[in-house]
This record gives structure tokens, sequence and C-alpha cells, in this order.
């Protein structure tokens, strides 16, 4: 099997549709390890991959006023069991452009792998960003991910994010993301982990409503079984007049695992609104009992509840 | 046959917080059945039923639960529900992120859509309007309990426990519920139908009233409806019965 062929085959396995990484009319990028193995521009989207030692840097352009009708398909991959991979990307959304983009990350063999993202991105005025990425780590829990991203929104502009890793096992997951955004910007962060075994979770989600009207959303949905452990930042800062921002965490525990939330709010202008819920608990006794009393087994029902939490 | 049964229950006690709440039920259902289980509110209904399914805290204090010929009284919820035993859940507990179709699907041995739509149809549902729907608190409190039905017939149980079907439901939609009894039994279904309107009891081939714990009185649906319209009032005016027996004509 070639090396593309089997990326594409580790990306399918992480829930990503391969047909999109072979066709001309998609942009898309295909990295393996330190190696750039597609890399698609479509027009209004300019792709520039550079190697590095152990990774990539990569800067995406939208030109401004562009407007993406397919999303961008993004796919990062270590296939062996053991590598270190670090993606750095710029991207730049023009003003005015509209792109969405859809990442897998997939370490199908991971035994000893560490995966290093440090983005920086710029949403431009009136432009609109949406970024998903699920992560497939594989089953032995011998990943180490660390995704970090440093995002700026400007006047009007528009960023969401969607980062799940919620099949096979997280490993030790680092999550950082830091928004800030101007006047009239909107910025919504999901994050969504399902750790178990000895897995470790941590989520920082950071938002600055930094001009007037800004709007934030930071949402995780966190479940940790076994001995697995999460620990969920949610930070809202409300700096501007009628800046609003709400933090929305639930996290789902059972057997020995832990789980943590700090909800910070901050506000530094009496116009501006903050919010935030935080939940942790187990799962219902009630819904439990019900799936069981349709025959299913208590591990299989907890499984049914926690993916239903994670979905929603 | 006199002692063809699905479902024998003898001499259950259980005691929840001190409180004695089955004071020693006994009750025998036969294959088929449709067995209409009457009494007012607080008299214990629920809590017979918990104790059928195997609820965690609903461990009886004494006596036995037979089902399908095993004794079931120490198995788990699971174990029960493998035997064919199920429980329409009077309040119905809400699931985030759950779709209906998948919420009719996870109880079937033999999963199929068509028998999903059947079933949502089966309780006077749409199924393009609400297959996809989620079973979480956006559902009214009768859509819900409609759901918990279909969910229920979609199986084929052996023995369906129906915790007051009719509760939340109106008065124009009871007929609806009643003919979903009637057909669950033409499939084989045996229902135990829990209720305290004795407008359902008709559909019933036998019934019984509970009082404080105990049945207190079995037979004809239209005896014991009877029965339960009139005699049940003392039980409101005099208050609790205080000794067994208290008010009571006994079995
Ligand atoms: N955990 C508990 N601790 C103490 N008492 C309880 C507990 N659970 C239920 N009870 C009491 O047991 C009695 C029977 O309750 P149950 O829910 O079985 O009644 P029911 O017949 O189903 O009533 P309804 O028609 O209102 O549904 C009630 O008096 C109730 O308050
Ligand atoms: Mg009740």
């Amino acid at each position: 099997m070639s090396d593309f062929e089997a990326i594409l085959k580790a990306y399918e396995r992480s829930g990503g549709d391969p047909n999109f990484l072979r066709s001309p009319k998609v942009a898309s990028l295909v990295i393996s390890g330190n190696r750039v193995l597609g890399a698609n521009q479509v027009p209004g989207v300019r792709i520039e991959p550079e190697e590095i030692e152990h990774g990539v840097r990569v800067k995406v352009i939208v030109e401004p006023g562009a407007q993406l009708d397919i999303p961008a398909h993004l796919c990062f991959g270590v296939i062996p069991a053991e590598g270190v991979q670090e993606i750095l990307p710029e991207f730049e959304i023009g003003d005015g452009a509209r792109a969405e983009f859809i990442a897998h990350c997939t370490f199908p063999n991971a035994v000893n792998v560490r995966h290093l993202m440090e983005a920086r991105i710029h949403v431009g005025k009136n432009a609109t960003m949406k970024y998903a990425e699920t992560h497939y780590h594989g089953e032995a829990g011998g990943v180490e991910v660390v995704p970090k991203a440093q995002v700026k929104v400007d006047e009007g502009g528009y960023y969401s994010s969607e980062f799940a890793l919620t099949t096979g096992r997280v490993g030790k997951l680092d999550f950082d993301y830091v928004v800030d955004v101007a006047a009239h910007g909107v910025a919504e962060l999901v994050a969504k982990a399902y750790g178990y075994g000895n897995d470790a979770i941590t989520v920082k989600e950071t938002i600055r409503l930094n001009g007037e009207h800004a709007r934030g959303l930071a949402k995780s949905r966190i479940a940790v079984r076994d001995e697995a452990t999460s620990e969920v930042i949610g930070a809202t800062e409300g700096n501007a007049p009628f800046a609003r921002g709400h933090v929305d965490c639930i996290e789902v525990v059972r057997d020995r695992a832990v789980a943590n939330a700090v909800p910070i709010v901050k506000v530094r202008d009496d116009r501006a609104y903050v919010t935030h819920e935080a939940a942790i608990g187990t799962v219902n006794k009630k819904e439990l009992e019900t799936l069981m009393s349709r025959g299913l087994d208590e591990e299989t029902a907890v499984d049914v509840i926690i993916r239903g939490m994670l979905a929603a | 046959m006199d002692d063809e049964f699905l479902l024998k229950i003898e001499d259950l006690h259980l005691e929840r917080n001190g409180q004695k709440i089955l004071r020693g039920v006994n009750m025998t259902i036969a294959p088929g059945q449709v067995y209409g289980l009457l009494g007012r509110n607080g008299s214990g209904k629920s809590t017979l039923a918990y104790t059928l399914m195997g609820c965690a805290e609903y461990t009886p204090d004494r006596g036995r639960i037979l089902f399908a010929g095993q004794d079931i009284t120490t198995m788990s919820i699971t174990e029960r529900a493998r035997l064919g035993l199920t429980l329409a859940w009077q309040n119905p507990a809400h699931f985030e992120g759950l779709k209906v179709k998948d919420y009719l699907t996870l109880g079937m041995k033999e999963p199929s859509p068509a028998r999903v739509e059947e079933a949502l149809a089966a309780v006077a549902l749409s199924p393009q309007v609400y297959l996809e729907r989620t079973v979480n608190d956006a559902l009214s409190g009768g859509e819900r309990k409609r759901i918990e039905l279909a969910a229920v017939y979609a199986m084929r149980p052996r023995l369906a426990i129906l915790d007051e079907p009719d509760s939340g439901i109106d008065v124009l939609s009871l007929d609806d519920i009643a003919r979903l009894i009637r057909r669950m039994a033409a499939e084989g279904t045996t229902v135990l139908l829990i209720t305290h309107r004795d407008e359902m009891v008709p559909v019933a081939d036998v019934a019984a009233l509970m009082c404080e714990g105990e049945i207190v009185r079995v037979g004809e649906p239209q005896t014991v409806r009877e029965h339960y319209a009139r005699r049940c009032l003392p039980c409101e005016v005099a208050g609790p019965v205080e000794a067994p027996g208290g008010g009571y004509e006994r079995l």
C-alpha cells in the first residue's frame, strides 16, 4: 500500500470520507508524519505547506470575499506506532470571505505518538470561518495531543471550532484555544472528549470579548470512565460594552474517574454580561435503568447515555 | 389450567426508608392476559412495578417473583428484560442526544426500521415528524408517554408492565391507548396495566385492586371497577388504613 493509500485508510477510520481528499474540486491537504502527501488548491484558496524536521508548517489563505462552497478537508496522521508530529498552521481568512474546514487527525496504531498543533488564525472583517476537527487515536492510549490555537476575530467576523475525540482512546489531551473577538464578532468553541482507561484530558477554552457587542460561547462535553481524569477550564472575559459570553460545561464521571471544572468569568465593563454553567455528575440512574429495562447491559447503557450527551 | 402462569408474585414485602410500602403482594398473571391493576395514588403500584423490574433499592425484603418458569427475585434488570419483561415508566426519563428512532430500536431483538415506524403509528405519532426528534425534554409530556409505549411495543416483550399509560394523555386519546394494549395482546404480549382511571378497566381481562401495599380484590374487571369507584371512598374519608384489613373486605 502506498503512503497515500495508508493515510486515506486511517482517515476513513477516523470518520473522514477519502473521496474528498481525491477530488480536484475540493481544497485539501494531506500530511503523514512530516511529509506532505497532497495539497489541492481551489480558486480563492491558497495552501502553502513546507516540511520541517518533525512536521509541517502550512499557510492557508482564503482571499478576501472568497466563498468556499465545499468545505476544505485536512488530514493529519501518523501511521507508525511511534513518532512526533508538529503541525504549525497559519490561517488567514480575508475580509468578507467564508470558509469551512473539516480536519481529521488520525493515529490508528499509536503506542507512543506525540502530536502538537500550534495554530494562528486570523478571521478578517465580516469573514466566517468554521473549523471542525475529529481525532482518532487508536485503542492503545499511547498518544499525547497538544492542540493550541491563537485566534483573532476582526469586527463582524465569525469563528467556530468543534473539537471531537470521542471514539477510541484519548491518551493525553492538552487542548488550549484562546480567541480574541473584536466588535460585533462571534466566537463559538466546542470541545468533546470521552476518556477511559488512564486517559487524561485537559481542555482550556478562553474567549476575550474585546469589542462592543462581541459574543462568545465556550462549550465542553466531557465524559470520563475507569481511572480517566478531566479538567475543563472555560474562561470568558467581557471587556467591552454589550459583550455577551457564556461558558457551558457538562462532565460525566463513572467508575473511579475524576472530573474537574473551573469556569472563569471576568467582566471589565459594567455593560458586559457573562454567564457560566457547569455540571458534573454521574449517569442518571433512571436513564440507566430505563435502558437496562430494554435489555441493554449496564456498560452499554452507560455508553449510550454518554454518547447522547456528547452528541447534544 | 389453573397453575399456568407467566408471572407469579408471592408474599412480596418491601420497605423503604423505614416505611412499609408493599405488604405481602400476591398476584398471578396468565399468559396472554391483560391484567388491570387499580389503586389510588400512593397505594404502591409503581413500587410494585419497580420491584418487578428489579430496580436498584427495590429488592424485596420477603417473597418471590416467578417469571416464565424462573425465580427472578434476585436477577438484574437486564436479565429480567432479556427474559422478556419490560416496563413503560410512569414518568419516563429524558435522554439528551438520543433520537426517537434509536431509542425505539435499542430494545428490539431484531432491529427493523419498519417495526419502529409501525410502533410510532401504533401510538398515533407520525413517523415523519418523530423519528428524528430527540427523546429530550423538548417533547411534551404526552408525546414522551406515547414514545415510551411505542418503545415497549416495538420490543414485543412477553410481559409489558405499563405504569399509568393513560396519565398525561387527554381523554380523547384514551382510545388510542386502549387500542394499543389490545394490539400488544394480539401480538402475544401479556400486559400488566397499572392505572387509577377506571375508564381504562374495560380493556382488561382480569382486574385487581391495590390498597396500602396489598392486593385487596381480584376478579372480573367490571366488579373490581365498581368496587374501586364506590368502596374506595372510605379510604379517602377515613384516611390510611391503620391495621391490615381495616376498612376493607379481605380476599
Ligand atoms: N423512597 C421512598 N421512601 C419512603 N416512601 C416512599 C418512597 N418511595 C415511595 N414511597 C411511598 O410509597 C407509597 C407508594 O408509592 P407509589 O409510587 O408506589 O404509589 P402509586 O400507587 O404508584 O401512586 P400513583 O398513583 O400516584 O402513581 C407512597 O406513599 C410513597 O410516598
Ligand atoms: Mg405510580
